[in-house]
């Protein structure tokens, strides 16, 4: 309980949109596995109401920030928190609905009776009905699990966590697997719950899921939380920009440029990372008047969530910060 | 982190009613007998071996009047091959399940949920004494019918009775395996266990007929116990003490689920206090 109350002016402290108050929060968090450092003093508070993604590569420790949040794992230090008490205490687990991972569910219950035996544990479950429209299951309540396509099991497991009706749902990497039909077909139910007012993180490791969906994204690599922010704000961390072209002007010429942050060769363009694309651009054309083939793009979340994590990384080249 | 143990106490202000609970234990019980109904190789299984063994050693092998010591062969193979159905039906009722949804992250996905850990443990439970009646009965049916066995109906109740709360030790014995196999592994090992005991307590071959050594070593194999008070119904037991079975019954179900236990809390030790 201690942990719950510290939260509040902490992260007014640390300058996040008032989205509301922190209703899960891990707290200073590491796990340990071994040698392995799963985490590393992660401070991740979810706020009433919010969609957070946590975004990272596989390995980076977005399912153990998972399970230290629903009890499954026990922190190597700090604390963890949600809706003002400990994730394994009854009470806690009948307001929040997961989503795991699994590798096998039992196969020969039908839709509706999965739903209806975890309905059961919860105080006031939502109608079978309405779990099953939200879910988009109701054309398959009959059918037996095993018979399943893997986006309709994937529904189904998400359906399991919501039947509940929780405050607070975590969904692991709810679309892992999935085509793009059924990714975007959960994408619209998970929106469906956020519109009822639910808070939900989600682990993702598409960038562009993170980005349809989410309000605040968490970015974690190998353990390290190294960026946050709205979708907008994390590209903006990064460069703005991106211009691709064909020049005559050498490579270095171009990086010295008042404005380029980064230049990469690729095949016979350049590709220039810059903050802002006109005056970059006024220059260019003005030191190369046989300048063709000019495209400008906005940098989009991947390259965003490349070089962040790449920052991270001590070893890899700057190919893409161009630091 | 030490902090954090301390705040696992349960709130006492919360609590779920009684008829709650109840409907939850109803629910899981339900559903995990109609998930392994339909799961044929445990319902088919579990329930034609032993009634097969049966017909073939009990009906088919032996001549009418056949008898071990004063006892009809069809008779004498009631209680023995019950004992065989039971432990079956309550091994692979528990231990299977057990390992392949803690191995396969289904448990996971449970424990996550408000779902009270005793629940699922004693609807797996449940199961195996549900599927050891089914045996049974079946047994006394075919019995009756086409084995010419003579059976008082409040011994014939009697007979059930022992053997339906005999799955109990092996439900026990099942738990404690689930804990500490793999889910692939598990029917293996079930059956590595299941039918070397089974035949050293006597319950393909009438245990006299086992050397010397054997019938020792049974008195120390749950389902020799077990299979005693069962044909001591029948009038053909080895009229030992009946308090001793069920002692050493009830001793063996307490090692069991304390190692059980021991892998309940393993696993729960790696969750959060």
């Amino acid at each position: 309980m201690i942990a719950a109350f510290q939260e509040t002016e902490e992260h007014q402290e640390q300058g996040f949109r008032p989205a509301g108050e922190a209703i899960a929060r891990l707290q200073s968090v590491s796990k340990n596995f071994g040698a392995v450092h799963a985490l590393r003093n992660v401070d991740l508070p979810i706020r009433a109401g919010e969609l957070v993604a946590l975004l990272g590569p596989n390995g980076a420790g977005k399912t153990t920030a998972v399970k230290l949040f629903l009890g499954l794992a026990k922190p190597t230090a700090g604390t963890v928190s949600v809706l003002g008490g400990n994730p394994v205490q009854s009470e806690v687990r009948t307001r929040i609905g997961a989503m795991l991972q699994v590798a096998k569910v039992p196969e020969t219950l039908r839709v509706r009776e999965h739903i209806d035996l975890f309905s059961s544990y919860y105080p006031k479950p939502l109608p079978l009905a309405e779990t099953l429209a939200i879910a988009g299951l109701g054309e398959i309540k009959n059918r037996i699990f095993g018979e399943l396509s893997g986006g309709q099991k994937q529904r189904v497991l998400f359906a399991l966590a919501l039947c509940g009706d929780p405050d607070l749902l975590f969904l692991d990497e709810p679309t892992v697997g999935l085509d793009v039909e059924a990714r975007r077909l959960l994408w619209e139910q998970i929106r469906k719950l956020v519109a009822r007012g639910k808070t939900v993180l989600l682990t993702t490791h598409y960038l562009q899921e993170a980005d349809a969906l989410a309000d605040r994204i968490v970015v974690i690599n190998q353990g390290t939380i190294v960026a946050e922010g709205t979708p907008a704000e994390i590209k903006a961390q990064t460069t703005g920009r991106k211009i691709r072209c064909v020049s005559r002007l050498d490579i270095e010429t171009v990086r010295a440029l008042p404005g380029v942050v980064a230049v990469r060769q690729d095949r016979d363009a350049l590709e220039i990372r810059v903050a802002q694309a006109e005056p970059v651009l006024r220059e260019l054309l003005a030191r190369d008047a046989g300048l063709s083939d000019v495209e400008v793009t906005s940098a989009g979340l991947e390259e965003a969530f490349l070089s962040l994590t790449q920052n991270n990384d001590n070893n890899s080249t700057a190919a893409v910060t161009g630091r | 982190m030490k902090m954090a143990t301390a705040l696992t106490a349960l709130n006492p202000a919360y609590a779920r009613s009684n008829s709650h609970l109840a409907a939850i234990f109803w629910k899981e019980a339900k559903y995990e007998f109609l998930t392994r109904l339909r799961l044929r190789a445990y319902s088919l299984s579990t329930i034609s071996f032993p009634l097969m063994f049966y017909v073939l050693f009990g009906l088919v092998i032996n001549p009418r009047d056949a008898a071990v010591g004063g006892t009809t062969v069809t008779t004498y193979l009631i209680p023995t091959y019950g004992t065989f159905g039971v432990m079956g039906a309550s091994l692979f009722g528990t231990a299977s399940g057990l390992a392949a949804e803690r191995g396969l992250g289904w448990l996971q996905v449970k424990r996550a949920s408000p779902m009270p850990p005793f629940a699922y443990f004693a609807a797996k439970v449940a199961l195996g004494m549900i599927f050891s009646t089914i045996v049974v009965l079946l047994l006394l049916l075919l019995g009756v019918t086409l084995g010419g066995v003579h059976l008082p109906l409040p011994d014939a109740a009697k007979l059930v009775a022992i053997l339906v709360a005999g799955s109990l030790p092996f439900c026990a014995m099942g738990l404690a395996i689930g804990y500490f196999v793999g889910p692939n592994s598990a029917v293996a090992v079930i059956n590595l266990i299941y039918l070397p005991l089974s035949f050293c307590s006597g319950l393909w071959v009438p245990i006299m007929f086992l050397p010397k050594l054997l019938q020792q070593i049974a008195h120390f194999l749950p389902p020799y116990h077990l299979a005693q008070l069962a044909l001591g119904v029948v009038g053909a037991g080895q009229h030992e003490s009946n308090w001793a079975h069920w002692e050493a019954l009830i001793g063996f179900s307490l090692i069991c689920l304390g190692v059980a236990r021991l892998g309940f809390q393993r696993d729960e030790g790696k969750m959060y206090g």
